[in-house]
């Protein structure tokens, strides 16, 4: 078996047994960056002597017994937008692209302790604002799928490297789908847990009140493995819960018997692809065969969410984004007169489309007079959709769908349509708006060869409903082979 | 002027507060450190960090509501204003603009007709300070100062309820005093630690509407504040007079040229595009934790005022004076607590501190001379160590340096002369030089005797007890 066919639990146990080391590992991953990165570009920056050197330290406190965590010695690449110690971290921005933090976020110190291993910084849309890692300011990230192909976004770099095997796992943060969406395209798990379960402080913040940071990896063994690591209360995120029931993985186990599952009407509409909704379906009757008890039932604000959600998520980002301003740290621009004008040159150089356009959108929301029609209604849609979920809870475990409406776009096609980009997200950004927990994992492939992605949602504080579910389908399902990077040097999918 | 005309004036009062630490970070609030030593990511605007609340800042905000009659809101909220200034690192301030925590109260003051009268207070939020900037003239650039970024505020609104410059005194004054007694905050208007922004409007006497208002800043002392509102008074009215309209403004005052200008309305831009703060909870007090909060409120004047006259026996005057600044009440009970006399203790304080202060233009929160050298000084006139003129002189160094008093009078040999055989002597000699003087003495003029004191007094270098040579002229004579 090539050591890049081990998940990242699996590779743990490998180094624990000692069949193989931290540094082997290390290795393995950067030859095939040195074979897929220039084609995929999924990160924006990596320290190969600091990732060999961190091996080694890890490796030896394996040895001594030092360390016990089920990712101990595994590579990981963390999203761009996560502030790491030392290393650069940019969000994929022009305006942030020399900034080195002097700290790291709680979730990359928790991985830390558990021996992880980093190799870079992942491609992102920039400042995750985007739904296909084509807005960053290094370039668009390509799908190992199909190079023609966006791996989705906005956490397309971890995405794409998770699946070409540039690292074991990654970080990502999901704001309106940002980590469920790319999971899906890319044919990897990817998991937002509840709101305030992963603290947020050194994650670069796009909508506060939506932003939660998760992992995606390689199947749901993983995905509860890393959760259950990264869960820690931090008292320097006011947001931050203090979970009691955050040990994922004992949810790890083969039986839904009994497991009420909702399947929402409106998830099945026109928009969908007929492929996505014959997979999706599939996978619930698998789940239905193993005693889950699925039901159809309604969702009738659906529609509501995505004005509501580009509302907020634009009004919290226009504030967000404000410290961006050539003063501090970051870009500036290099002629300008007076204050004002630098600000103006600044950010007007500094950022790039996407986000100038939800910076000037949020900006409106939040004005004198346009506040209380739009940004006051956005909050209050947002109340009845929770309420709505709630209900939903009350008759069921979890909610099943599709995570996107179709399989991964051409790149350049979403660019010039943001609204299509932006009803993309109608599956995922519920979830956002609610807080509650949602996981993404493959299902099938689609007649394009490309992935399609199931969807479980569950109740907040509910994780373990769908690791449960999204376990138990694993097993039924069988293997999901990744996609063939052998030759991607030469880019396998050539596209007419 | 053909008419008459009403001032109308409300305030909005910044307190910072007196907490160890910043308000939504563990950094120092201590004032005057090296520039950005005293930040962190949070109070520097860095990216990916989050607030924290410093529960003392609610605490105190609290206190300051419930000792000012304010309804203590129950769930209480942040909200982002939003503006791009340098000074300000996330180039938006957290404070409370939908749900502030405390809203609705007053504090009494005595008007302008000698009647009590209620000054309405619209509310009282909470907020982070800005960090301050430093313009090199000679470079050219600016640097900015993120020390006192985060330091806690709270802002206190008034009703539109004053008329006048003394009533808008009092208000403070109160309000300062107020404050202060909760040891919330030290309240200096020169340092900043107290800011007050004036919102003044006229309109023609027995009009119930108001007029357009101004808003003043830059007032940091009660002498700009009582001139910024008469002078804007005065120009307010001749625009009106000129047949013109009051323009709605924020003004800058300048005490040197007293003259007031608008603020560029850069700096004036009014919209905040204000919404709730995501990354803060909402702040929810309980009735319990007000009653806590309650229970640990402090003696207020009136209570003070009462037991000092009660506990130490001085009159209603003196107990009246000292408690008009907590921090002349405090040195008094501390200076007492160290054996004094309190009369003593009081005179001191109401007679040599009170003109020194008002010598030196400063307010009692200056007094800087410790209750345990003040105890010290008056033990020494007990004991008749030093006279009563010598005492003078060793408090003003006391005042000025908080000099200990007995190796002041050590080193200085200001000890009284208390040898008898020695100063009969010293006596002799001045009965000797003045045979004019004893004439008259023998002829009845007692005038002659004090006379006499006064030239042995001059003798011994004013170091001799005068109650002893008094004593000594008059059986040696």
């Amino acid at each position: 078996m090539d050591i890049l066919d081990f998940t990242a639990v699996g590779l743990a146990d490998e180094i624990k047994k000692g069949e193989v080391s931290a540094q082997e590992a290390v290795e393995a991953v950067f030859s095939r960056i040195d074979n897929c990165e220039d084609e995929l570009n999924c990160y924006i920056s990596f320290d190969r002597m600091e990732a060999v050197k961190r091996a080694q330290q890890v490796q030896k406190a394996i040895e001594a017994g030092e360390i016990h965590s089920s990712l101990a010695g595994v590579p990981v690449a963390i999203k761009d937008n996560i502030c790491t110690k030392g290393m650069k971290t940019t969000c994929a921005s022009k305006i942030l692209q020399n900034f080195v933090p002097t700290y790291s976020a709680h979730a990359v110190k928790c991985l830390e302790e558990a021996g992880a291993v980093i190799i870079g910084k992942t491609n992102m849309d920039e400042f995750a604002m985007g739904s296909t890692t084509e807005t960053s300011f290094t370039g668009p990230t390509k799908n190992p799928w199909n190079t023609a192909c966006v791996p989705g976004g906005s956490s397309g770099g971890s995405a794409a490297a998770v699946a070409a095997g540039e690292c074991y796992y990654a970080l990502g943060s999901d704001t309106g789908g940002s980590i469920r969406q790319p999971a899906g395209y890319c044919g990897i798990v990817g998991m937002k847990p509840t709101y305030s379960t992963v603290s947020r402080y050194g994650l670069i913040a796009y909508g506060s009140s939506l932003d939660q940071i998760g992992p995606l990896c390689k199947d749901v063994t993983d995905c509860a493995n890393i959760l259950e690591v990264i869960t820690s209360y931090d008292e320097k995120d006011s947001t931050s819960a203090r979970r009691k029931d955050a040990s994922f993985t004992e949810a790890l186990v083969d039986d839904v018997k009994g497991m009420r599952i909702g399947i929402p009407k409106e998830y099945f509409g026109k928009g969908l692809e007929p492929e996505i909704s014959a997979a999706v379906l599939k996978a619930a009757a698998l789940l239905e065969e193993k005693g889950a008890i699925i039901e159809e039932f309604n969702l009738t604000l659906t529609d509501y969410a995505i004005p509501a959600y580009y509302t907020i998520a634009s009004a919290e980002a226009s504030s967000n984004l404000e410290r961006f301003d050539g003063i501090k740290y970051g870009y500036r621009t290099e002629v300008y007169e007076g204050l004002h004008n630098m600000y103006k040159k600044t950010r007007s150089e500094g950022f790039g489309g996407e986000v100038k356009r939800r910076i000037m959108l949020g900006s409106f929301v939040l004005s004198s007079g346009y506040y209380d029609a739009y940004y006051l209604k956005a909050l209050r849609v947002k109340a009845l959709i929770k309420q709505e979920f709630d209900k939903a809870f009350s008759k069921y475990d979890v909610i099943l769908g599709p995570v996107a409406p179709q399989t991964a776009p051409k790149l350049g096609e979403s660019l010039t349509e943001p609204l299509k980009m932006y009803l993309g997200d109608i599956y995922t950004i519920s979830a956002n708006l609610t807080g509650i927990p949602g996981i993404s994992v493959p299902c099938g492939i689609d007649s394009k060869g490309l992935p399609i992605g199931l969807q479980l949602l569950g109740d907040c504080f509910r994780e373990k409903n769908i690791i449960r579910t999204a376990y138990a389908y694993e097993q039924a399902r069988g293997k999901f082979a990744g996609p063939d990077v052998s030759g991607c040097e030469h880019s396998l999918y050539e596209v007419e | 002027m053909a008419k008459e005309y009403d001032t109308v004036i409300g305030l909005e009062v910044h307190v910072e507060l007196d907490t160890k630490t910043k308000i939504f970070c563990g950094c120092s609030t201590a004032f005057g450190a090296e520039p950005n030593t005293h930040t962190c990511p949070v109070c520097t605007g860095m990216p990916g960090s989050l607030p924290v609340l410093n529960k003392q800042v609610v605490e105190y905000a609290i206190s300051v509501g419930l000792a000012t009659n304010c309804r203590i809101t129950g769930f209480s909220k942040f909200d982002r204003k939003n503006y791009f200034y340098p000074d300000n690192p996330q180039n938006y301030q957290i404070s409370q603009l939908y749900l502030p925590i405390c809203t609705n109260g007053f504090v009494e003051i005595t008007g302008e007709d000698g009647n009590n009268k209620k000054i309405g207070i619209h509310e009282i939020h909470m907020e982070e300070d800005a960090g301050k900037l430093i313009h090199d003239e000679w470079e050219d650039c600016s640097y900015v100062d993120y020390n006192r970024s985060g330091v806690p505020l709270i802002e206190i609104v008034s009703e539109p309820d004053m008329r006048s410059a003394d009533e808008v005194i009092a208000y403070l004054t109160k309000l300062r005093m107020i404050i202060q007694y909760l040891g919330a905050s030290d309240c200096k208007l020169n340092e900043g630690s107290m800011r007050a922004d004036v919102n003044l409007s006229v309109r023609e006497a027995g009009s119930e509407t108001f007029g357009t208002r101004t808003e003043m800043k830059n007032l940091n002392s009660f002498k700009a504040i009582r001139r910024a509102i008469e002078n804007e008074r005065e120009r307010q009215i001749d625009i009106i007079e000129a047949g013109e309209k009051v323009i709605q403004e924020t003004r800058r005052w300048d005490d040197n040229k007293e003259y007031s200008y608008p603020m560029r309305s850069k700096e004036d831009a009014k919209d905040y595009r204000y919404f709730p703060e995501p990354d803060l909870p909402p702040v929810v007090v309980s009735e319990q934790w007000i009653e806590e909060i309650r229970s640990r409120q402090p003696e207020f004047r009136d209570e003070k005022m009462a037991r000092y006259i009660r506990e130490f026996d001085i009159p209603e005057y003196d107990a009246d004076i000292i408690t008009s600044s907590k921090k002349m009440a405090d040195i008094f009970e501390a200076t007492v607590g160290e054996g004094a006399n309190p009369k003593k203790v009081s005179n001191y304080l109401m007679g040599e501190t009170m003109r020194l202060l008002k010598i030196l233009e400063k307010e009692p929160e200056d007094i800087h001379f410790s209750p345990e050298n003040l105890a010290r000084l008056i033990k020494l006139t007990d004991d008749q160590v030093i006279n009563s003129s010598v005492a003078k002189e060793v408090f003003e160094k006391m005042f000025e340096e908080d000099v200990n008093p007995e190796e002041y009078v050590e080193i200085h040999g200001l000890k009284q002369n208390n040898d008898v055989e020695g100063l009969k002597e010293i006596i002799k000699q001045v009965i000797t030089e003045n045979p004019k003087s004893v004439e008259d003495y023998h002829s009845g003029k007692e005038k002659a005797l004090g006379f006499l004191v006064g030239q042995t007094m001059k003798a011994t270098r004013g170091k001799a007890n005068p109650e002893m040579i008094h004593l000594l002229l008059k059986e040696l004579l």
